[in-house]
């Protein structure tokens, strides 16, 4: 282990990335209100993956893994766009964006 | 991992699609507007008959500092995934959305970056390779669905499968950091050397692998993970349903083989359990749930999803042939699929798009070659001989029985009993029910993919012997 991550370990990364994606996962299948709730869930769960490729590679002392994250903030900016463009266009059309009233399709 | 060599060229297939997709939107944006749709669609056609081209002769080999690896393997999914956007652009040109009028002039120029994506996915050799080709893929397709702005139901699509692709994007993204961290390294070489290295797995790696089987599997729109297909295919526009329905699955199969027979490959008992249950649970509900389906975009949703479990069956098998299975029945999967979408987008009366199986009664009346050539794609789906669906059907079953996976294949030769009934359906009420309202004459784009891919469909047997060399060649690159 390098001396950066040395002092306390990989263990507390792990765990707070683990708790990021619980929540972001949680986030998108407990939320009943907003959709926009859910973009934050997506974005929360794209984080703690980065967090866990900054820690392991610190510990590893190999740059791919924060090669990998500057990759993943990139799309992460992309597919944000791309959600709100969507959520814009559905909230013309459908005069709402509660997570409730996405319900015309079903069966 | 030879670094020395940078070996751009393997790369010049992606390169040519790359920078024509951006000739192509910069001539679309100075067109008038409402205009640009059918030169956009003539030159990505052209585009992708190019690149085609080039892929077949592009040679073997890696590059890019060990990223990007083309071999056989490559060069038929590529193919594979080159033919099914093609054709979904032919269907784009006859497609008036419910307003009448065309679609975007951005429609086949996506579908063109989506390929890419997907093509970009079928070279993968390091783990970031494979995530920034998928989500290149993915966020053209969450755009495409959403195509056809001014209905709720596009837009649904949209919203549903960017919420459901984005998490699954997300899991897979985490479990690619979690075989990172756990084995040290990106690079497929590198990871089969890790795993050997290491007599157990540490627990952290199985974990990732399991998470990137689920992103996969969300991809593939494979049981458990298969909610949003049947909304999204109803919602988007047909001609997008028919390219999600085709180079997106290809894509994901090539990762699915390459990830899987690659640096898993020597860990093959461990994960083959995962796949087994996918795989029943696939075949089962696909073929339960479309059952009661009126709705035909839905009832192929389902179709698809079945599909996709008996493709599975011959990952399952973790075995040369059954490699070659799977491609022999994604192949096959192809020509039908095509073909039945080709159909589909042909479903109009007086210029509206009618999407009921009831509007089809009495076709073999009305219109008795469209009718002559679905009822063909169906005995084919059903997998009939000697159709090509019973090549993809009978391949993978052999290699599965030859893996000692008895009860699997027990379980596939069951559920396409029951597929035959929903199947077979559609066959009877085109010929048995009485005749509904005429339905348009299909425009001749669709007459000519639906036309093509009945005859390739129903004369497959013809090419059997050239397509498994090709498969065998591409299963061994995979394999060594």
């Amino acid at each position: 282990m390098t001396p950066a991550i040395a002092p306390i370990g990989i263990g507390p990364y792990l765990f707070v990335s683990a708790a990021l994606l619980v929540l972001g996962v949680f986030g998108i299948f407990l939320n009943r209100k907003n959709v926009i709730i859910l973009l934050m869930s997506m974005e929360l769960i794209l984080l703690s993956a980065n967090l866990n490729l900054v820690a392991f590679s610190s510990a590893h002392g190999d740059l791919s893994g924060q090669v990998m994250v500057l990759f993943v903030l990139t799309i992460a900016a992309a597919e944000a766009a791309i959600g709100l463009a969507i959520v814009t266009v559905y909230f013309r059309n459908r005069g709402s964006i509660q997570v409730e009233d996405v319900t015309m399709m079903k069966g | 991992m030879s670094m020395t060599s940078f070996n751009w060229t393997i790369a010049v297939p992606e390169i040519v699609l790359a920078l024509s997709g951006i000739v192509i939107l910069v001539a679309g944006v100075l067109q008038r507007k409402g205009e640009g749709f059918f030169s956009s669609a003539m030159l990505s056609i052209a585009a992708f008959a190019v690149c085609g081209f080039l892929v077949l002769l592009s040679p073997t080999g890696e590059g890019y500092a060990g990223t990007f690896v083309n071999d056989g393997f490559a060069r038929f999914m590529k193919m594979l995934i080159l033919a099914g956007a093609l054709t979904a652009v032919v269907l784009t040109f006859s497609y008036r959305t419910r307003d009448k009028t065309t679609l975007p002039f951005e429609t086949p120029v996506l579908m063109l970056f989506s390929t890419l994506g997907a093509m970009i996915m079928a070279s993968s050799a390091n783990l970031m390779t494979l995530f920034v080709g998928l989500e290149l893929s993915s966020l053209s397709i969450y755009i495409l669905c959403a195509m056809e702005r001014d209905s709720v139901l596009s837009s649904e699509a949209g919203l549903k499968y960017f919420v459901l692709g984005s998490l699954a994007s997300g899991l897979l993204l985490y479990g690619i950091s979690l075989v990172y961290g756990y084995a040290g390294t990106m690079e497929y070489t590198g990871l089969v050397a890790a795993i050997r290295a290491s007599g157990d797995l540490p627990m952290g790696l199985i974990v990732g692998i399991v998470f990137i089987v689920t992103g996969l599997c969300f991809k593939l729109s494979a049981v458990p993970f298969h909610m949003w297909t049947p909304d999204v295919y109803q919602g988007a526009p047909t001609p997008v349903t028919a390219y999600m329905a085709g180079a997106p699955k290809f894509a994901a199969f090539a990762l699915f083989l390459r990830v899987m027979a690659g640096p898993f490959g020597t860990v093959a008992p461990r994960w083959q359990i995962l796949i087994e249950t996918v795989s029943v649970l696939s075949m089962v509900y696909g073929a339960f749930a479309a059952i009661p389906q009126g709705n035909i975009k839905r009832l192929m949703a389902y179709s698809s999803i079945g599909h996709m479990g008996y493709a599975m069956m011959g990952l399952a098998a973790a075995s040369l042939a059954g490699v070659q299975a799977t491609l022999i029945y994604l192949a096959a999967y192809f020509v039908m699929n095509a073909g039945v979408f080709a159909c589909i987008t042909a479903m109009r009366r007086k210029g509206r798009e009618v999407v009921s199986i009831s509007d089809l009664a009495g076709l073999g009346r009305t219109d008795p070659a469209m009718a002559a050539v679905l009822a063909l794609f169906m005995f084919s789906m059903v997998g009939a001989p000697p159709l090509a669906g019973f090549f993809g059907k009978f391949l993978v079953f052999a290699a599965a029985w030859q893996s000692g996976l008895y009860v699997l294949v027990v379980i596939g030769a069951l559920s396409s009993i029951v597929g035959a009934y929903y199947y077979l359906r559609i066959v009877k009420v085109m010929y048995f029910d009485s005749p509904a309202e005429v339905l348009d004459r299909p425009a001749p784009s669709l007459l000519f993919v639906s036309g093509s891919m009945g005859l390739a469909t129903a004369l497959f047997v013809a090419g059997m012997g050239p397509l498994m060399a090709w498969a065998h060649q591409a299963a061994l690159a995979l394999g060594g």
